[in-house]
């Protein structure tokens, strides 16, 4: 058990591309944290430069305050699962638990012990003798957890382990990943591009772009004060409505009608170099049907009035698509977001706005709905670098703030 | 097909039987009958015909270049049947074979070609290997380098066996000039190591080249996942790597020892089997052709056949080799 420090870690292939750009992370004794990404950010990079399987091309990594930089993966005592889960297909799970406490050398008696202690953990005892050819998905995920575990190294990497399973056990197996991290205390370096994994399961959440870190923090800060117009996109599911906003006489001009602005961001936007054109960012669930809304909140939101596309009811509460009139906000991030969501050539039509009303709402398909939306939880952003002008001293206070 | 050891039993095995090369792809087909006894329809009889016209020119073509050339043979080693003496001709049964297995001379080309073909398929092996590794994880030059590699295989073997021949020719010749002082090819052992030394140049590409298929079988993540878990690179090779390859290397070496066991041109120009250097496939070919005794040359060629086929059966059913390309489900 051990921190792990990257120092301005980067790297370079030889054909000059850089997949990880001075990358600064403390990653503290026994905490998990995720790296996340769209992909081809250099996590799994990054992953693999801490594993010692790609050589670090600048910067120092540090494992429990040593240097590492130089020394080869298996004297760095750390274990890795992979998406492929890379079980030797020639030995049974047994063997496949004690291969690296056999190649540690210890004796025979310690190794049937430590393997059948992680199989109990892991629930593998009946299937210690079968080969990896016969077991299920899960299986296979459950015994490369259980050859990294049995040898307690000083730190686990996991890279997308859940990736390969159907969605049920996915969720499934995210809680027994989460609780087995807990049990063990033992640092953790998470890799994978969902970004619900990412919130659910750490401590602290990296999100990584084009080799660069974006923000680093626990999932609900990532979540409410996002740093810029990536994180905030990528962050949450469904993800955050994108409308362009125009600054003129104090005001936003939105599709949504004219969003009044407090002192603060209006400063902001005083200076001379001051974006004209801002993106505005409203998260589905700050939307609420007109008619359920107390007058407490109604005034600290506006409402508007849009035609009803489409309802989705989940049970608990409605996902409900909004048309509404004007441009569709675009950015470099926001390309890179729905590239990365495979939506890059479909914008279907007009501007749409997911909002997550209440299941009381009796909101239906094709109607003119009122919709009252939240100004404190709004978000601005300048669509030139993807920066949150609404984040003061790493808090967003919405649009109002003096 | 054993769950239908009823009544239904003796049908499907007619099918089975009658289904013959167009077997692969009627699998359901016959378990349906099985299970049901209904008739064949219309539609299935139809499609089964066309399987037994599809597959009859390939059988035909088996038969005639196959199993006629065969048969032939075991019925020409049964004779006493020597060209220069015709009249002689006469079924003689296995009186051939005892001939040719109580002489010293079958023997000695027998022990000659069991050391050619485990010496030189061994070394090949460890080259090969070797080789494929190399050409593996070269990231400069692949092309160039697997070419390279490759050009002994792509020389005629006769062609190659005389530059061997004259680079061993004394006085002339630039090995023989600087590694002996005689004539080495004049002498059994100094010319049996030269024969090995020609075919194991000429067929260490061969090997490497199936070697690196199965190279190409090991997951990148599978050796990633063995040096965290602590190998070095030799343990990864022996523990994993070699391991994962088995089937490939298998079949690699049935490849090359039912080969190797053939060898006959290296020996015809090197030496032309004197001083106890013939191979089998070479007193075969003496007896057969240059002698004209159709019965004991093919009775030898016979013998051949019979142990080229042990050979293959003991790496099929002992080693569980796979053809390549069956997959058995344990590679992943």
């Amino acid at each position: 058990m051990a921190e792990i420090v990257l120092d301005k870690v980067s790297k370079k292939f030889p054909d000059g591309t850089t997949a990880v750009r001075d990358v600064d992370l403390e990653i503290a004794d026994g905490e998990f944290v995720i790296l996340v990404g769209p992909s081809g950010c250099g996590k799994s990079t990054t992953l693999n430069m801490i594993a010692g399987l790609e050589d670090i091309s600048s910067g120092e990594l540090r494992i429990g305050g040593q240097r590492v930089n130089d020394k080869a993966p298996r004297d760095r005592d750390i274990a890795m699962v992979f998406q492929s889960y890379a079980l030797y297909p020639n030995m049974t799970v047994r063997e496949n638990m004690a291969f690296p406490l056999r190649l540690a050398k210890l004796d025979k008696e310690t190794i049937t012990q430590k393997v059948e202690e992680a199989a109990k953990v892991l629930e593998l005892t009946p299937l210690l003798d079968r080969k990896p050819a016969n077991l299920s998905g899960g299986q296979r995920q459950r015994v490369a957890m259980g050859r990294a575990i049995v040898r307690q190294p000083k730190a686990f990497l996991m890279d997308e382990p859940l990736s390969n399973l159907d969605a049920k056990l996915r969720v499934q197996m995210r809680t027994v990943v989460s609780r087995l991290q807990k049990q063990l205390g033992t640092t953790t370096v998470y890799v994978t591009h969902d970004q619900t994994e990412a919130m659910t399961l750490g401590d602290r959440v990296v999100i990584m772009r084009g080799g660069a870190v974006q923000q680093v923090g626990p999932p609900q800060e990532l979540y409410d004060h996002p740093n810029n117009l990536f994180v905030a996109g990528f962050i949450g599911s469904p993800s955050m409505n994108f409308l362009t906003a125009t600054v003129e006489d104090g005001t936003l001009r939105t599709a949504l009608g004219d969003v009044p602005i407090g002192d603060r961001i209006r400063r902001e936007l005083e200076g001379a170099d001051a974006p004209r054109d801002l993106i505005l960012g409203i998260r589905p669930e700050h939307f609420e049907d007109a008619e359920l809304v107390d007058e407490e909140s109604r005034r600290r939101g506006m409402e508007f009035t849009a035609p009803v596309d489409i309802v989705e009811s989940m049970g608990s509460d409605k996902y409900v698509y909004l048309s509404v009139e004007g441009e569709r906000a675009t950015s470099a991030e926001l390309e890179e977001l729905a590239a990365d969501a495979g939506a890059a050539d479909f914008s279907g039509a007009g501007s749409n706005l997911v909002t997550r009303l209440s299941a009381e709402s009796t909101v239906t398909e094709g109607e003119d709905r009122r919709v009252w939306f939240n100004l404190e939880k709004i978000h601005l952003f300048d669509p030139s670098d993807g920066r949150n002008l609404t984040l003061h001293e790493g808090r967003a206070a919405g649009a109002l703030a003096d | 097909m054993s769950v239908n050891a009823t009544p239904a039993g003796a049908d499907v095995a007619a099918d089975g039987t009658d289904t013959g090369g167009g077997r692969r792809a009627a699998v359901p087909t016959q378990r349906d009958n099985g299970r049901g006894k209904v008739p064949l329809s219309e539609n299935k009889r139809a499609e089964r015909r066309l399987g037994w016209l599809l597959c009859a020119p390939a059988a035909f073509v088996m038969l005639a270049v196959t199993a006629y050339p065969i048969l032939y043979s075991v019925w020409l080693s049964l004779q006493r049947y020597d060209l220069r003496f015709p009249a002689e001709r006469e079924f003689i049964g296995l009186q051939n074979y005892v001939t040719v297995l109580t002489n010293e001379f079958w023997w000695t080309a027998f022990g000659v070609t069991m050391l050619i073909t485990v010496v030189t398929v061994a070394v090949e092996l460890v080259l090969g290997m070797g080789l494929a590794l190399i050409m593996h994880r070269t990231l400069v030059g692949r092309g160039i380098v697997r070419t390279s590699a490759l050009i002994p295989y792509g020389i005629v073997t006769v062609v190659a066996a005389f530059s061997w021949r004259y680079a061993w020719t004394p006085g002339t010749g630039y090995l023989a000039n600087l590694f002996s002082d005689g004539a080495p090819l004049t002498e059994r052992a100094s010319s049996l190591a030269i024969i090995m030394l020609a075919e194991i140049w000429k067929t260490t590409p061969f090997m490497a080249l199936l070697l690196m298929a199965g190279l190409a079988l090991v997951p990148e993540d599978l050796l990633k996942a063995a040096s965290t878990d602590g190998a070095t690179a030799w343990q990864r090779f022996t523990k994993v790597m070699l391991p994962v390859m088995k089937p490939a290397i298998l079949v690699a070496l049935l490849f090359r020892t039912l080969d190797a066991f053939r060898v006959f041109d290296n020996i015809y120009v090197l030496t032309s089997g004197a001083n106890e250097t013939s191979s089998v496939s070479m007193i075969a070919y003496n007896n057969l052709i240059r002698g004209l005794n159709l019965g004991i040359g093919s009775t030898m060629s016979v013998l051949i056949f019979i142990t080229v086929a042990i050979i293959a059966f003991i790496f099929v059913k002992l080693f569980g080799t796979a053809a390549p390309g069956s997959d058995d489900g344990e590679r992943r």
